[in-house]
């Protein structure tokens, strides 16, 4: 018998994988632009995951490295460097090395000090971008040219940018199947549940934190190389708070105890929003109390009701 | 250097300072009573914002305004704590950030289905639109000295409160210690019902007091909350005390930053560029200030007397 999270993680990337055809069949190519932007926040949402549900740390700053990620692809593309080869290597290392700094002095902290320090550091950010109107501050600029990686993948056809960021989100999915079971996955799971033991143990948490801090954020650069390309846009905007909130919410609403979890919450957020902002402008007011009820009564998420149900139907 | 206009400029950061510190007193109680963080705290300072200038616009008295919005505040403040929150009292952190985050959604939202997508502006009220003159040469705008004023005041009466009443005592006890004060005999759950309403209270006032002077719009209550959040971390989370002197410190900060820092970099760039950077750079620095706070004095300057 299929279990239901089977089911849903199957039917869910078939019909990502099936959008291109849908939309060519329906003559709707806004399609792809729109699944193609649910499908980045997919991958920073699962990037954020790896150290919010493995690791326990609420990052409330993770719009900043999707930030780094687009300036990155912007900066280069106005001084007319428009390689891919150069551009999304120099993105991942910049987060790398901004997040490196960042944890560095973050993840010493907890609670509602590590919230409000990472908070910080991505304003810190969000305003350094936003006094840089060389490159559009506030306003945003528009790319000369998407990233160009020679003739073996041209990224101005949108169907194959499309499938490089579905690539992208399956290669990131597969790999964090594989940290959460690897050593340091499994110490960063010790360390939530409970870090003075690991550090009786002998464990330098420090250390281990900080590494997955690092690989969230060089991961999560890569939805902001990858959004920078769909909307041939970059804005300030990508880092404000409100963006790292909703981070937490796809991963929230999703299931935060999970690898897909994400997946199934950014597809629902921001689907309910294409949906809900054709019925109705106001369709924050709805969705406000949507989330808040979300909060207080689905802990677990999308992911762990679809759970509670197998729970019901074996039990 | 133009020491009229220097101090003129530092009484416009006291100013917000003072709309910071009515903003971070009840933030600030709530977190270190109820260990709770409330980002719809700030929606509370639009609510009295809009309320002020939707009573002002229609009765056309000041006082009237602030009569409503203030109570009107604490009631959302209590009815919102009531309904919604006291049910993410016990959980963790990340449950809170992203309960009240969905109900900042809504009140942004609220406003705009009441009052409309476009921003709301109230004159300053008659007689108290012009200047004064402080010292010989020195002009003022009366309105924001009374604003100043007005917060000092309730500061002053706030600390009164705190420090000097019965019920100030028990919330200073539940801020130090929140299970031994309930084992005391302190009624915690109504307390923090009454903080909250508190906070709410003060927040509505300050969007009362800015409403004149400030665009009264969906969202207006975001950007504050977010300075709020700074100035109680730098103050000392729970820390009265510290809320004063982070919220001056902020207030004075940023707005002689965004002044004179114009003029330092043009030295170094186009005007043009040293504009648009400067306020970048100012609350740059403000982050930077909580940053360094969290990283080398996480109990922040003013710590509350917490065990």
């Amino acid at each position: 018998m299929l279990r239901p999270r089977t089911v849903a993680v199957a039917v869910v990337l078939c019909a990502f994988a099936a959008v291109p055809i849908i939309a060519a069949t329906f003559a709707q190519p806004h399609y792809l632009t729109v699944f193609g932007r649910i499908l980045i926040f997919a991958i920073g949402a699962v990037s954020l995951n790896l150290v919010l549900g493995h690791g326990g740390l609420v990052s409330f700053g993770h719009a900043a490295f999707i930030g780094i990620g687009a300036y990155a692809v912007g900066i280069l593309d106005t001084y007319g460097i428009d390689n891919g080869w150069i551009q999304w290597p120099l993105g991942i290392i910049g987060a790398g090395l901004a997040s490196l700094i960042i944890g560095a002095i973050s993840v010493r902290l907890s609670g509602i000090y590590f919230i409000m320090i990472t908070l910080a550091f991505a304003q810190l950010l969000y305003f350094l971008a936003s006094g840089l109107t060389a490159f559009g501050g506030d306003d945003g600029m528009t790319l000369a040219a998407r990233s160009f990686f020679g003739s073996l993948l041209n990224l101005n056809n949108q169907v194959v940018m499309y499938y490089v960021i579905l690539l992208v989100l399956l290669l990131f999915l597969l790999f964090e199947q594989r940290f959460v079971t690897s050593r340091l996955g499994i110490v960063i799971a010790g360390i939530r549940s409970n870090e003075v033991r690991m550090r009786a143990l002998g464990y330098a948490t420090y250390r281990y934190k900080l590494i997955a801090f690092v690989i969230s954020a060089m991961m999560c650069s890569v939805s902001g190389l990858l959004l920078a390309n769909l909307t041939d846009f970059v804005t300030a905007q990508y880092l404000t708070w409100g963006r790292s909130g909703e981070l937490l919410i796809m991963v929230l609403l999703g299931g935060m105890a999970s690898t897909f979890g994400p997946v199934i919450g950014a597809t629902a957020l921001l689907l309910f929003e294409e949906v809900a902002s054709t019925f109705t402008e106001h369709w924050q007011l709805a969705l406000g109390p949507l989330l808040l009820l979300v909060v207080i009564f689905a802990q677990d998420g999308i992911w762990g009701w679809l759970g509670g149900r197998e729970k019901r139907r074996t039990g | 250097m133009n020491w009229t206009l220097f101090a003129i400029q530092f009484l416009n950061g006291l100013q917000l300072g003072t709309t910071l510190f009515l903003m971070s007193a009840g933030l600030t109680l709530v977190l270190g009573i109820m260990n709770f963080v409330n980002l719809a705290h700030g929606s509370f300072y639009m609510v009295g914002a809009y309320v002020a200038a939707a009573v002002y616009g229609a009765t056309g008295s000041f006082l009237m305004a602030g009569a409503v919005a203030v109570p009107a505040t604490f009631l959302l403040g209590i009815g919102v704590d009531r309904i919604c929150l006291r049910r993410l009292y016990d959980r963790n952190h990340l449950a809170q950030v992203l309960g009240t985050f969905g109900l900042l959604m809504f009140f942004n939202e609220l406003v705009r289905v009441i009052w409309g997508p476009a921003a709301l502006f109230a004159a300053v009220p008659p007689g108290l639109e012009r200047e004064v003159e402080l010292l010989p040469g020195m002009a003022f705008p009366l309105y924001r000295l009374l604003v100043l004023l007005a917060g000092l005041l309730t500061g002053f009466v706030l600390y009164l409160f705190i420090a000097h009443t019965r019920l100030g005592m028990r919330i200073r006890a539940g801020a130090s210690d929140r299970g031994m004060a309930a084992s005391m005999g302190v009624n915690v759950s109504v307390l923090s019902m009454l903080v909250f309403g508190l906070g709410a209270a003060l927040a509505g006032f300050a969007g009362y007091l800015a409403s004149p002077i400030v665009a009264v719009q969906s969202g207006m209550g975001d950007p504050i909350l977010i300075t709020t959040l700074v100035v109680i971390v730098i103050g000392g989370i729970g820390s009265i005390r510290g809320a004063i002197l982070a919220s001056m410190l902020v207030g004075v900060i940023d707005t002689l930053g965004r002044v004179y820092l114009p003029s330092l970099l043009n030295a170094a760039l186009t005007p043009a560029t040293s504009n648009a950077l400067s306020p970048a750079i100012t609350s740059m620095l403000t982050y930077l200030m909580m940053a360094a706070i969290l990283a080398f004095r996480r109990q922040g300057l003013l710590a509350a007397r917490t065990g």
